[in-house]
């Protein structure tokens, strides 16, 4: 059975999916935060795999800007956790439900 | 280089609209500063003026059309922005923006000292360019775009004492007497763009031949509506002596100069459509006839000198729409030539007068007396006044004997032309036109009746006005004189732009020849009036009659008010009785139209309309307020403030947007 880029996008979508029922499912704010990350790195496989099979490496440029950018991300939605904590001792998302009709 | 001409004439003028008007109302410091104003605002007339004058002299006798840009285009509609230069509207422009020069001029001492000096500038310049519109339009559209905006520019002129609810009734008046000529405008568009699929002249006069004789005749009835309204005409003249509440200039731009002659310029520029049309020729001629007549005999029993030239200009109309209705268009337009020049000059001089007589009343009130009777503007307080302004006495009597026709002043040739051509279009066979040509000369000896009544009343027998002569109003600054005395040159020499038939046989009648088809211009001619050529002797006795018809009402009425003064009045309204009675109230026409329209419009209004207003349409904006309400209540759910909802129903529009896009 030959390794074809189907199986790497498969297991993207696997992944980018799992992130996506981490993020809209689980109440707490740190695993959101991790399964926003899955999502990233989800992608990250897709193009990676893509770049090696078209043999062009913009793709593979593009993977350290996605990086960069979750790191930002990571350590932007941590502090933001951190700033949420402060005003309820709690990190359960569906305690945060003010801003509503 | 011509093109940039047109585009400078006509929008100078808006930009001094602009500068005089909008600028200051952001700026109220620039309100008081009138020398600023009314150089800005005259400017913008006279050098556009100017710009006409060159226009004229270099114009080579083919029309052109300076296309600027398309305003609308929808469908089979397409409308630009395009003027159209040719012997017609130049010699229209140049009316418009001389006289309005001139006024221009005059109004900076008639206004002088007024709050709204600055409105009253920017507006009559709106009013140039609303007018420049009308006379240079290449299609009806922009034409009406004009005609619309001059009786918006009526209508803020005539209520521009609005703190004066008589001012601003009359100024409603106007603006919804001539909404019925306005709709009968827009009729006669839809049904012209219907039948030849455009709106521009060319189309328009080359098409007539292909319309069937029904189509043309409801075009040019719809067309000559329009006309009665915006010209004054029986049976929507009523606005007209109303309009005299406005600032005396403007009575003599708007309502006797320029804005009434358009409908007059409107069939004269269709002129090929409505030879077309002879039966509605017919009715224009009877219109125009009987307007004239009725109009001249309301003259002769007003008293207010304002409301004398207000009826003298209806009447002068009719005479211009009996010019139409038999076929002689390129006379209409001579006649508005000179009317203007005679008519805006009796209106500055009565202006003037009237300048003197707030003179008068502003003095008795120092001196104590009780003025809130006191009028300046009725004759019966006057009198007299040629001791005290010399300038403004000669002028009016030039423009007074111009407009009785006393022979060798303009309204002499227009008028007499006119009649004329009502008696040629009878001889050949028109028998109508026997009976408008009777009429015309009955007014017009009615005409030399009024208008001398007028100046005398004004300017000869006594004083009337309480305490003469130690109170006496003196003559008006120079800015308005010369204007007077300019206007007075003009309707003295005016009338020689179209000599009659009996010199040269007609070679000499310089303005039909620069005006009519056959000589290369715009404006048809009947075909067959050269057919039919009146001997020699008849049309010197033609002019004999029309200038000894003049001769005679003149010194009639000299004779008799210069005897008597006011008390002949009381014996015309003795000798004649239910008559005089009739034209003293005119013919009750108000009084008819109130009765017959306008309190069963009221009382529909308040009755029905006000009922369906306050349940059906209050009805509708109520429930569209509550159902958005209601809307926004079931809505206002779907917001938990649980952000991962949120992201849910983003998820969901995400995956039913892939699926979209990858299986239909």
């Amino acid at each position: 059975m030959e390794l074809t880029v189907n199986w790497y996008l498969a297991l993207s979508a696997i992944l980018f999916s799992i992130g996506v029922m981490g993020v809209l499912f689980r109440s707490n704010a740190i695993v959101i935060l991790l399964s926003v990350e899955l999502m990233l790195n989800a992608v990250n496989v897709s193009i990676i795999a893509l770049a090696q099979m078209m043999a062009d490496s913009t793709g593979h440029i593009l993977v350290f800007f996605v990086l960069a950018v979750a790191a930002a991300e990571a350590a932007i939605g941590l502090s933001l956790v951190i700033a949420l904590f402060r005003t309820k001792p709690t990190v359960d998302v569906n305690e945060f439900n003010l801003l509503k009709h | 280089m011509d093109a940039l001409l047109v585009r400078l004439i006509i929008l100078l003028p808006l930009a001094g609209a602009i500068l005089t008007g909008l600028v200051p109302l952001f700026m109220p410091g620039l309100r008081k500063n009138e020398s600023l104003i009314s150089t800005i605002g005259t400017l913008a007339v006279a050098v556009p003026f100017g710009m006409v004058v060159y226009l004229f002299l270099t114009f080579d006798g083919n029309a052109f059309v300076a296309t600027f840009y398309t305003w609308m285009a929808a469908g089979d509609l397409s409308v630009d922005f395009a003027y159209r230069i040719d012997q017609l509207s130049l010699i229209m422009g140049l009316v418009v923006l001389g006289v309005g020069t001139l006024i221009h001029v005059y109004s900076i001492g008639y206004m002088h000292g007024d709050d709204g000096f600055w409105k009253f500038f920017s507006y009559l310049n709106l009013f140039i360019f609303a007018m420049l519109n009308l006379i240079l339009a290449d299609n009806l559209v922009v034409l009406f775009l004009g005609w619309e905006g001059v009786g918006l520019c009526s209508f803020l002129l005539i209520g521009f004492w609005y703190t004066d609810l008589k001012n601003s009734a009359a100024a409603n008046k106007a603006f919804i007497v001539n909404r019925i000529g306005d709709f009968a405008f827009l009729l006669a568009m839809f049904l012209l763009f219907r039948e030849l699929g455009g709106l521009d002249f060319d189309t328009l006069l080359n098409g007539v031949d292909t319309l069937s004789s029904t189509t043309v005749t409801m075009a040019v009835l719809l067309l000559f509506l329009a006309a009665t309204g915006k010209s004054a005409q029986i049976p929507l003249f009523v606005w007209l002596p109303d309009a005299m509440a406005g600032p005396t200039p403007v009575s003599a731009l708007i309502h006797a100069a320029t804005m009434v002659t358009s409908g007059l310029y409107l069939l004269a520029r269709m002129s090929d459509m409505v030879l077309a049309a002879p039966g509605v020729m017919v009715l224009i001629a009877i219109v125009g006839a009987l307007t004239a007549l009725v109009a001249a005999t309301i003259a002769i029993t007003q008293t207010d000198i304002k409301r004398v030239l207000a009826y003298s200009t209806v009447s002068q109309l009719g005479f211009m729409f009996m010019a139409v209705g038999v076929g002689a268009f390129f006379v209409a337009i001579f006649h508005v030539v000179t009317h203007a020049f005679f008519k805006a000059l009796l209106f500055l001089g009565s202006g003037s007068v009237i300048h003197g007589m707030h003179e008068v009343e502003h003095d008795l009130e120092h001196e104590g007396h009780d003025t809130s009777s006191f009028d300046a503007q009725d004759m019966r307080t006057m009198g007299n006044l040629k001791a005290y302004m010399p300038a403004t006495h000669i002028t009016f009597l030039i423009a007074t004997l111009a407009i009785a026709g006393i022979p060798l002043l303009s309204g002499f040739f227009s008028k007499d032309e006119i009649l004329f051509m009502a008696f040629q279009a009878g001889y050949n066979g028109m028998p109508v036109a026997y009976a408008v040509w009777a009429v015309g000369i009955l007014t017009a000896l009615l005409t030399a009746v009024y208008m001398t009544r007028a100046y005398v009343l004004t300017f000869r027998g006594e004083e009337r006005w309480p305490e003469a002569p130690s109170i006496a109003p003196h003559e008006s600054p120079l800015s308005m004189t010369l204007p007077l005395w300019t206007l007075a040159i003009l309707a003295i020499v005016g009338g020689y732009i179209g000599l009659p038939g009996v010199i040269a046989d007609g070679d000499w009648n310089w303005i039909h020849h620069y005006l009519a088809q056959d000589y290369g211009g715009p404006v048809a001619d009947l075909a067959d009036s050269a057919g039919f050529s009146l001997p020699l002797a008849l049309k010197w006795l033609l002019i004999a009659i029309g200038g000894g018809v003049a001769i005679l009402g003149v010194s009639l009425a000299w004779v008799a008010y210069d005897r008597e003064g006011l008390a002949f009045d009381d014996r015309l309204r003795e000798r004649l009785g239910p008559l005089y009675g009739v034209w003293e109230v005119k013919y009750r026409l108000d009084e008819v139209y109130d009765a017959a329209l306008v309190n069963p419009i009221r009382d529909i209004m308040g009755q029905g309309f006000a009922k369906a207003d306050a349940s059906v349409v209050d009805g509708v904006v109520n429930g569209a307020a509550r159902g958005a309400a209601a809307f926004g209540r079931v809505l206002g759910r779907i917001q938990t403030g649980v952000i991962q909802r949120y992201a849910v129903m983003m998820v969901l529009g995400v995956v039913i947007v892939m699926a979209l896009i990858l299986f239909v």
